[in-house]
């Protein structure tokens, strides 16, 4: 438990570094090819709506 | 991703709705009045008609929290529930009720700030200005809108959430927890005091000023800009009836955002007690909102990209498009002036207030007014609006007036800026402060001047809504087109 204290605190110090990578992941994640029929088609999502009710 | 087998269907929420469009157009002419009065009363200093409630620091933040939190606030509210029902697919958490109580406590929230300043009951920090009972009040009222969008988002039958929600959802979490960390304050009754109205900051010194402008920063970046693009990822396609230009852009877009704005406030306070390193933090992240700001106005451009037409026939189009034109201009004007050198000049001038301007008149209102010229006829089951030749004149007058604003606020702020810096041969300084508001004077008419348009494009605008209510439809010729074209609502 001690140990992962210090772990902790230590990787705690590259924030910003965690923060890009993160950040970083993201945009691959977006731009993935495989992902791109996936993502494009959800932004027919409001053309789709135009029933006045649920469906 | 069809959901055909759903059987049971409700009818979407939609008597809440029109109410927060209708007080949108009510307070939104109220706050540009009051903007455009206090801009005369900088012009002619004797409007103020010598009486307390009517100052110049008494109005000012009447007219920014009644454009802002009034007009803005009940876009964002109506919009946002408007089109969490429409891409979720489900009807509204908690119903007419639970909309009707977020409603009318939010327009109460208004009423008691707009009291507040005019009798001079505030706490003094901008943007942030209700005393801390209205501040509790209006955290519960938050909540409840928190409740109503989020538990609509959870019922959803749409697999995915489309993307204008999370940047709504992002506006709603992030002014919930700037609301609170800004506004964390002590009535004097409970430090000895003999008030229970009046209280102080908790913080003090260089921190408070810093939680302030981390707020006001970001009251900015999560108000006017993260609920605002929702407004533009949702009526933009629906307007020129075409997904937007790229859905995995809006993914970067949004967390680049989120990843960048909360970091810009201190920009707000180069050359201050601020530590200089703090300083440099804010200008650096405010440089790299360039990223976001222009990926998400290609991406609101580009989505018209092969129907560029359709700007001829559409106004309402226009003011969507228009408005996304602005957002890019004044987010590249914005980062620019947080530079420290060009900030040294631009600071408590009027370059910022024309900035400013350019974001909210230009981004946030014009993409308003799309949004409710899109969301009247739908809501209230028109063919069409009453007559899009008035939505035309509306927009050219106001563009007018827009431009007259920050082309003279530019020229005044700049020209203010310089002669602040100016010294004479012996090193003294060249100019008197007067004689800098001497030189103000012929830009503060041209800048009321414009004001007058923007109000009166407004008037135009609620005409046209009152005849659309009402059921009228004015035969002009680009209306034929613009039917044809399928855009908007009618069926």
């Amino acid at each position: 438990m001690e140990f992962l204290a210090d772990v902790s605190h230590f990787l705690r110090q590259f924030w910003g570094l965690w923060l890009m990578l993160i950040f970083g992941g993201i945009v691959l994640w977006a731009f993935w090819p495989k992902n791109k029929d996936r993502f494009e088609k959800y932004g027919e999502i409001p053309l789709r709506d135009d029933q006045d009710e649920e469906r | 991703m069809a959901h055909g087998a759903q059987t049971d269907t409700t009818p979407y929420v939609e008597g809440v709705i029109k109410k927060f469009v209708l007080a949108a157009v009510f307070w939104g002419v109220i706050g540009f009045l009051a903007g455009d009065f206090i801009a005369w009363e900088l012009a002619f200093p004797a409007l103020n008609l010598d009486l307390e409630w009517t100052t110049f620091g008494r109005l000012r933040p009447l007219h920014t929290s009644a454009v802002i939190f009034a007009f803005g606030g009940n876009i964002l509210l109506g919009t946002s529930l408007f089109v969490v029902q429409r891409t979720s697919r489900a009807s509204l958490y908690g119903g007419a009720v639970l909309g009707n109580i977020v409603f009318w406590g939010y327009q109460l929230f208004i009423v008691m700030a707009a009291l507040g300043y005019v009798l001079g009951v505030t706490q003094g920090r901008e943007y942030a200005e209700p005393e801390w009972f209205v501040d509790l009040y209006l955290t519960v009222v938050w909540v409840l809108y928190l409740a109503v969008f989020l538990g609509t988002i959870l019922k959803r039958n749409e697999p995915h959430i489309y993307v204008a929600n999370w940047f709504y959802l992002a506006f709603i979490v992030t002014i919930a927890l700037l609301h609170l960390g800004n506004n964390m304050a002590v009535p004097v009754a409970l430090m000895g005091g003999d008030s229970w109205i009046k209280s102080y900051s908790f913080f003090s010194g260089v921190q408070d000023a810093m939680t302030q402008w981390w707020y006001g920063h970001n009251a900015v970046g999560f108000f006017l800009t993260a609920g605002f693009l929702g407004v533009m990822y949702y009526f933009v396609p629906k307007q020129a009836n075409r997904p937007v230009y790229s859905y995995r852009l809006s993914i970067v877009h949004f967390w680049a955002l989120i990843f960048l704005y909360i970091w810009a406030g201190p920009h707000h306070l180069h050359y201050t007690a601020l530590p200089d390193w703090t300083q440099t933090l804010g200008m650096v992240f405010s440089i790299m909102l360039w990223m976001p700001s222009w990926g998400g106005m290609i991406n609101g451009l580009m989505t018209l990209s092969g129907a560029w037409d359709k700007l001829r026939t559409d106004p309402v189009l226009r003011f969507l498009v228009v408005s996304v034109g602005f957002y890019g201009m004044s987010t590249f004007e914005g980062p620019m002036m947080s530079i420290k050198a060009v900030n040294s000049l631009s600071h408590y001038t009027d370059w910022t207030v024309g900035h400013v301007h350019s974001g909210a008149l230009g981004w946030v209102a014009f993409v308003s007014f799309g949004a409710l010229y899109y969301m009247v006829p739908a809501l209230w089951k028109r063919r069409s609006l009453y007559s899009l030749k008035l939505v035309s004149l509306h927009f050219w007058i106001a563009t007018i007036g827009i431009v007259l604003y920050i082309t003279s606020m530019w020229v005044s702020g700049i020209m203010q800026g310089l002669m602040w810096r100016a010294y004479d041969e012996l090193g003294f300084l060249q100019y008197s402060f007067i004689e800098s508001v001497e030189a103000m004077h012929p830009y503060y008419i041209i800048r009321a001047t414009g004001g007058v348009l923007f109000v009166l494009g407004a008037l135009v605008m609620v005409y046209n809504f009152y005849r659309t209510i009402k059921g009228d439809v004015r035969e002009d010729s680009p209306q034929a087109a613009y039917l044809g074209s399928a855009a908007g609502a009618q069926q």
